[in-house]
């Protein structure tokens, strides 16, 4: 029948829901891992990273992106639809750099990039794109930012959040242990995303792919050896605490 | 202008004698000329009128650039100052013309060359900046104002607009003074004059400049004296000189003043 074929993918439900886009986030709830801290000088996104098959070569999987000197994301969903909004999102950032003659703020690139996701939920013959994202970057004038979308296409702020797998507990676990004053170092802050990622990741520090951006620098990929520093110190941390724990 | 239109449709002599003049008016002649053939690309603007003189050929529409606007930034803020004389021809078509249009309470534009394309795409522009204040939630700035504008009317670029406009503002990074023309020309910079009494303000403008730190009064002053000199010079500039300051607040017309006036004014502080 002609009729069925061009009849919007995402449509109203008689109670109000737009089962498609709540299908998206279930996928998305099948996306590994993704945890964003914003600190004061300095921002961090770690993903899970999925372990690999042994002929396959590392570097290709990448779930951190750069959008711009002065932001980048993480996504969790379907990888192939996040390439997508990526390579868009790049786009618009040296668009926005020619006719403002301005790096984009964190908040317009969110905004562009909710607003496409908002479009495929309109659109005929279009389904919802299957991620969300955790965007993060540092505005021209020096404020720190991290911005969640959703496959629905809203935004909003956040101090810390993660998506994926797990991102109930994950959340749960910041809010818990967030402390306004840790986020003035950039170690604490780094440490709180790695604290919050090694809760649902399988065997430690191996797992984990970690990029920080410091104001005025550009975004860093932190290497394995790197990693594993931090996760020593942690476990350090840990031991002391319930050496102190059991003292009392 | 609308007005020259019909001044040449129902009297061909205007024109005519300003050919004639050629001679002796030559070098002023072919200012005009010479700004014209930058805002054509060798595409004529021409008008067929009613009453040919014989020889049928196409008269030009007479575009603004009998003119003296000027602006130059300084350290508190931006001076603009314009002359309001249009001309058609030798004829005076009017001495009351607003050659500063008031894009948003902090950026200001200049008119010269075609009249209404200034003032047209100006209001355009006037848009798309509030909508950009409501999408960002923070004013434009006067970089992105001025790409905007060169951005619309490049794509109209040997179209046979006419436009060279000067956008000056105060934005976040301080004072703003950007030149946009019709040919895609954006040019950032601390003072630009144009129209046919432009070298004479410049003149004026440069030498008055030697001093780093200016007070606002001493810029106004300047300001008012190099359009003033440039209508004396220049028989297409003259009646008044309309004067803006923009600061870190938005802008304010400083003064109107008469050229009569001003010459009386500046002969008493001579003698």
């Amino acid at each position: 029948m002609a009729m069925s074929y061009d009849r919007a993918i995402t449509v109203f439900s008689p109670d109000g829901h737009l089962f498609q886009v709540e299908y998206a986030q279930e996928a998305v709830k099948k996306g590994s891992t993704a945890v964003g801290v914003r600190g004061k000088n300095v921002v961090v996104l770690g993903v899970e990273k999925k372990t690999v098959a042994k002929l396959q070569d590392d570097r290709t999987v990448r779930k951190i992106c750069a959008l711009d000197d002065n932001v980048f994301m993480a996504f969790a969903g379907l990888t192939a639809d996040a390439r997508i909004v990526v390579n868009r999102a790049r786009v618009e950032c040296q668009s926005h750099r020619l006719t403002v003659e301005d790096p984009v703020t964190v908040e317009y690139i969110t905004r562009f990039i909710s607003s496409i996701k908002q479009r495929y939920t309109q659109s005929s013959g279009r389904r919802p794109f299957g991620i969300s994202s955790l965007i993060v970057g540092f505005d021209f004038d020096g404020t720190p930012h991290l911005y969640q979308t959703d496959p629905s296409g809203t935004y909003h702020a956040w101090k810390a959040n993660a998506i994926g797998r797990s991102a109930k507990t994950v959340r749960e676990f910041l809010e818990k242990n967030y402390k306004e004053e840790h986020m003035e170092s950039d170690t604490d802050t780094i440490k709180l995303a790695i604290r919050a990622l090694l809760e649902v990741v399988q065997s430690g520090g191996k797992n984990i792919e970690l990029a920080i951006m410091k104001r005025d620098e550009s975004m860093k990929i932190l290497v394995q050896e790197e990693i594993e520093e931090y996760v020593t110190a942690i476990e350090k941390e840990k031991e002391e605490a319930e050496k102190q724990k059991k003292k009392t | 202008m609308a007005l020259a239109n019909v001044l040449q449709s129902e009297s061909v002599d205007f024109s005519n004698y300003g050919r004639k003049c050629r001679g002796f008016t030559s070098s002023l002649y072919e200012t005009e000329l010479g700004l014209e053939s930058v805002g054509g690309d060798n595409l004529s603007f021409a008008v067929r009128t009613a009453c040919s003189d014989g020889d049928g050929s196409e008269r030009k529409i007479q575009f603004l650039h009998g003119t003296t606007t000027l602006a130059f930034k300084f350290q508190h803020g931006v001076i603009v100052a314009v002359d309001s004389r249009a001309t058609a021809g030798a004829y005076i078509a009017s001495q009351t013309v607003k050659k500063v249009i008031e894009i948003n309470p902090y950026l200001l534009g200049t008119m010269a060359g075609g009249a209404a394309d200034c003032s047209f795409w100006e209001r355009l522009l006037a848009r798309q900046c509030r909508v950009y204040e409501l999408r960002n939630k923070e004013r434009i700035s006067v970089a992105a104002a001025s790409k905007l504008l060169a951005n619309m009317v490049y794509q109209y670029k040997g179209m046979g607009l006419s436009m060279g406009t000067m956008v000056c503002g105060w934005d976040k990074t301080g004072p703003g003074l950007y030149y946009v023309d019709s040919e895609g020309n954006r040019v950032c910079g601390d003072l630009f004059a144009v129209g046919s009494g432009s070298m004479y303000a410049y003149g004026i403008v440069d030498s008055g400049l030697k001093q780093k730190d200016l007070t606002v009064e001493e810029a106004c002053d300047l300001g008012c004296r190099a359009i003033y000199q440039a209508t004396y010079r220049d028989a297409y500039s003259g009646g008044q000189v309309n004067l803006y300051h923009v600061h870190s607040e938005g802008w304010n017309r400083v003064s109107q003043s008469d050229v009569l006036l001003l010459h009386q004014q500046y002969q008493a502080e001579k003698a």
